[in-house]
């Protein structure tokens, strides 16, 4: 049901509707996107989570002797990591996405993140949803930025976000359709007709931004409520039910499949700040992984086709201390890995720079180091897969230049 | 069917327009208060741009609309006074424009610009006596900083229990703080008659932003803007510069009590501690953050005419500028790990860890409220900073031309004085005052005749604003009902329209943070924006017709407005378009309260 639909059933209809500039408006999306277009997810792991126990280098002896306590078992034992290649292991909670890597749509790229040294997560999250690190007056996200550059389809829910605040990423003159993952959807007073009506009827009809701004609204509103009304929305797997977590990966896949004229998705998950307690292959970080994967399969699995047109990026705003603390946890770190999923994906490898985890191989003799800019990463991503030119991605990317020993190729297949 | 084609385009059907004055002109004579505000919301409609429309019979026939339509241009019309209201006030409440009417527009401003001559209610007086206003930076830190919250806990080690112990305790008094500050922060905005002054203390508070999501800044933001922000709103630029430079909030939120000579070495007293790298790394060096901001945001502006040298001179002159050792710039930051060891040597044996010996004062304190200070912690109490000799950069620095001779933190006001002063200073804060008070892109003829007073006055914000409210360019038609509102003025003026009751802070603190807004947390250094193009988007204009129409039921969690005997909200519109009204009266009674708030024009102001 879309706008017309909805206002058409309160029997409130009337020529109004057909004024001109809305004509404009419906026509210009219809137009727009000949072509099925890719797609990117961005998912923000926050807290920033322990790399280290995602892809759990085994076969480093270092690992288990700096780890007593929290150190994912090697592969065949019980709790142990799902060999990767023979060197790395899966978190055994990550299962679920275990097909995606067996497949060749999932891979990691090892000792990524900020080049800021900064380990609070204020500023970590700040500058990697800016994208640009240092630069604290950045006022727009570089996702927007990104969305700006990509064909205009006019579509309210051109971006998504799982969510009830638009994040910092999403912050920008595009505008973005934000909708809580909810097992059961909610209902607020503007999807009650007769309500929507009476504001439809002051609004509609100005030609103005503020009408644009309110059918847009009613129309993203509808579409999502239209789209995963009734659905049966739980999680795969016995995922947490009550968590919003549970849902995003099924609705939004959904929504994504349904509606080709989304481009850009963004989720958020927390919980991953793991200073006490962090567990190991059974625990408190074991149990948010199992949600994720969950997740992450769920959206693979209801992205249907599209998913050969999509590209997932799972990352955090800094790794984790490569020793575990007293408190059977780990502490703020630097560099960390980002996930990549989808059918553009050449995956089952992992990429990047590994030195090991030696002291003399660590970031101020404690943390992962940062080899590749997490802005390579989001420019490849953007160039081969959205089709960006150098000039776009200056724009998403101020102050960057993938180039040199920043560059990364070979996340995307040829 | 005749239409008219106005300027923007759209297209009135005047038959309908008609109807609209047929039906007031029916209405019952119960109705005669009704039927007023109508026909005054229809002369509005015709003053905003529709005249040829309503210069028709039926409106002619009105001795009052003709003497409204002759006023229309003069401050004291309806329409002058309604659209100073929505400026000069978070939004107009029934009754206010009637009042200013009385009073005259001059007097009104005169008042309003200098808020010492208006009586506070003692309710409004009350909500500020919170120890989250009224007691200092190191205080603060004292009573409800993580060494304290830690003392206070119950176990105090470092078993699970006690973390969770110390985490419920963090959280509960974290709430707490900005709970209080942010009920005083919002009553004083609804209800305050000292409105231009918190309207103001919103702008400086954004110009000078910090956010309380940030670490310390937990503790601090309410008397950040307590002290810092809101008695120098309307006083002079350069007093508020320095208040905010030398504030532990903002020296903390732009890191620049971390910012440290290259040359300086740390000496580490804590034996147990010389192993450990981050001991060093807490005064690693050049930190440029806040005189960046300094430059780019405060003071200049972008364009201001500053290089990046000017900003790594003007990050060594304010070197050493920091915290108070023992009040957040002693071991507050130092990673989890080592601040555990520390506090159980702490417990234990102070003197290695706190060389200031405060861990008796703060073993004292239990409750909220009993406020024990600290007199022996260094430098200034009030502000909560620091100055660090042994930390600044001693040579000689030139910041755009100019030479700055070492002289320890006498260049730090030496350089506040070059930067408020100079005529890019100038030009800035009037840009930014031109753009919240008077339109997105403001006339550069108003800019710079505001710029002047800025420079003649040395800085005098209530002589700028005077020059701006007596302009021209503030009174131009063009200039009325133009700005978008921000979802917090849009949440305030809903507010003061009803006449409500915040019962419970909570909810509303929800909503604005929904809405994107959160009171206090705005991330970025250059604060939240006031123009149309941040705010207006599909998701938050759905998001206010929620919040309306919730709030029009009187249904809207946390807030209470069954007790309003202002009357009818529909004097809360500066302006109306006879497709509102019309709205308005196809709806049911029940619904009608909260097509006002969300009506088109409620979102302008």
């Amino acid at each position: 049901m879309n706008r017309r639909d909805f206002l058409k059933t309160a029997g409130l209809a009337t020529a109004s509707l057909l004024m001109p500039n809305v004509q404009v408006w419906a026509q210009a999306g219809k137009t727009a996107s000949a072509a099925p277009s890719n797609k990117l997810v961005v998912v923000f792991l926050r807290g920033a989570i322990d790399g280290l126990s995602v892809v759990v280098p085994y076969s480093d002896p270092n690992y288990y002797k700096v780890r007593n306590n929290i150190a994912i078992p090697p592969p065949g034992n019980e709790l142990g990591a799902l060999d990767l290649d023979g060197h790395f292991g899966l978190h055994p909670s990550l299962a679920p996405i275990m097909p995606l890597w067996k497949n060749g749509s999932l891979s990691f790229i090892l000792n990524t993140g900020s080049p800021d040294p900064t380990r609070s997560h204020f500023d970590a999250q700040d500058y990697m949803e800016s994208g640009c690190p240092g630069r604290k007056s950045t006022s727009t996200g570089w996702l927007n930025r990104l969305l700006a550059q990509l064909p205009d389809n006019h579509s309210p829910v051109r971006a998504l976000n799982i969510g009830t605040t638009t994040p910092r990423i999403l912050q920008g003159p595009v505008a973005s359709a934000t909708f809580k993952a909810e097992l059961k959807r909610r209902r607020s007073p503007i999807d009650n007709a007769v309500i929507a009506a009476s504001y439809e009827r002051m609004y509609e009809g100005r030609g103005d931004s503020l009408e644009r701004a309110f059918l847009d609204g009613i129309e993203a509103r509808t579409t999502i409520n239209e789209k995963l009304n009734g659905e049966q929305m739980q999680a795969n797997g016995g995922a947490i039910q009550a968590s919003r977590f549970g849902a995003f990966g099924k609705q939004l896949g959904k929504l994504m499949s349904e509606e080709p004229k989304v481009q850009v998705a963004f989720v958020d998950l927390g919980g991953f700040d793991t200073h006490v307690n962090q567990g190991n292959g059974k625990g408190q970080l074991a149990n948010h992984l199992n949600v994720l994967g969950n997740g992450l399969s769920d959206l693979a699995g209801a992205l249907g086709d599209t998913y050969s047109r999509t590209v997932i990026l799972v990352m955090s705003e800094f790794g984790r201390t490569v020793k575990e603390n007293g408190n059977n946890g780990t502490d703020h770190g630097h560099g960390n890995f980002i996930w990549a999923l989808g059918g553009a994906v050449q995956g089952g490898k992992l990429l990047g720079h590994w030195d090991g985890i030696s002291d003399r191989a660590l970031y101020e003799g404690r943390d992962l180091p940062v080899r590749t800019d997490f802005r390579s990463v989001l420019s490849s991503v953007a160039g081969d897969h959205l089709q960006l030119s150098s000039n776009q991605l200056q724009t998403v990317f101020p102050d960057f230049s993938a180039s040199g020993g920043n560059a990364i190729s070979g996340i995307l297949k040829a | 069917m005749r239409t008219i084609k106005k300027k923007n385009g759209r297209q009135l059907d005047a038959p309908h327009v008609a109807n609209i004055y047929r039906r007031m002109k029916a209405a019952s004579p119960a109705n005669a208060k009704r039927r007023a505000i109508y026909v005054a919301l229809a002369i509005l409609v015709g003053l905003s741009g529709a005249t040829t429309l309503l210069s028709g019979q039926a409106l002619a026939r009105s001795k009052a609309s003709r003497i409204e339509r002759q006023q229309a241009s003069s401050k004291d019309s309806r329409e002058g006074v309604a659209h100073l209201l929505n400026r000069v006030t978070f939004g107009i409440r029934p009754g206010d424009v009637e009042k200013v009417q009385a009073l005259g527009v001059e007097r009104y401003l005169k008042e309003q610009l200098s808020p010492d001559s208006i009586a506070l209610p003692s309710s409004i007086q009350q909500v500020a006596q919170v120890p989250a206003l009224t007691e200092n930076p190191v205080n603060l830190f004292l009573n409800y900083g993580k060494p304290a919250l830690k003392a206070l806990s119950k176990g105090g080690g470092n078993t699970e229990a006690d973390k969770k112990a110390l985490g419920k305790i963090v959280r509960d008094t974290y709430g707490k703080l900005y709970q209080e500050a942010a009920q005083a922060h919002l009553t004083r905005a609804i209800d305050s008659p000292r409105q231009l002054q918190e309207v103001m203390t919103d702008f400086w508070f954004n110009h000078f932003n910090v956010s309380s999501d940030k670490g310390l800044d937990h503790i601090w933001v309410g008397q950040y803007e307590e002290s810092a922000i809101r008695p120098h709103a309307l006083g002079r630029f350069r007093d508020m510069l320095g208040a905010t430079a030398h504030h532990a909030a903002m020296l903390f939120y732009l890191d620049n009590w971390q910012n440290t000579a290259a040359s300086f070495r740390p000496v580490v007293n804590n034996p147990n501690n010389s192993n450990n790298p981050k001991a060093k790394s807490r005064f690693k060096g050049i930190n440029e953050n806040y005189a960046r901001e300094l430059m780019e945001l405060h003071t200049l502006g972008v364009d201001g005419g500053y290089t990046q040298k000017d900003v790594q001179e003007l990050a060594r002159v304010l070197t050493g500028l920091g915290l108070p050792p023992g009040a957040g710039g002693g071991f507050a930051m130092r990673n989890p790990q080592e601040r555990r060891r520390m506090l159980g040597q702490f417990q234990g044996n102070q003197s290695q860890i706190m060389p200031f010996g405060q861990r008796s004062r703060q073993r004292g304190i239990r409750n909220f409220g009993e406020v024990v200070s600290a007199s022996s912690i260094p430098g200034d109490a009030k502000s909560g900073s620091y100055f660090d000799a042994r930390r600044h950069d001693p040579g000689t620095k030139v910041i755009m031309g100019q030479t700055i001779a070492g002289a320890g933190e006498r260049e730090i006001e030496q350089v506040l004085d070059i930067l408020a002063r100079h005529p890019s200073t100038a030009h800035h804060i009037s840009y930014k005052l031109a753009q919240y008070f008077v339109a997105d892109t403001p006339p550069e003829s108003l800019v710079k005749k505001m710029a002047a007073t800025f420079t003649r006055t040395d800085g005098q914000i209530a002589a700028v604003l005077n020059t701006l409210f007596e302009s021209e360019e503030f009174w131009n038609p063009q200039n009325r009902n133009n700005k978008f509102k921000s979802p917090y003025r849009y949440v305030v003026s809903s507010l003061r329209a009803t006449d409500a009751t915040i019962v419970d802070v909570v909810p509303v603190l929800a909503y604005l943070k929904q809405a994107g807004q959160p009171l206090y947390k705005c991330l970025t250094p250059n604060g939240y924006k006031n123009t149309q193009e941040a705010w207006l988007n599909p998701d938050s204009l759905i998001n206010r017709l929620n919040f309306a129409t919730a709030l029009g039921a009187n249904r809207l969690p946390g807030v209470r407005t069954e007790n309003n005997k202002q009357g009818d909200i529909t004097d809360s519109l500066a302006i109306v378009s006879e497709k509102t009204v019309s709205a308005i009266e196809q709806a049911q009674p029940q619904l009608r309260q909260s097509l006002v708030l969300g009506s088109p024009e409620f979102m302008m102001y």
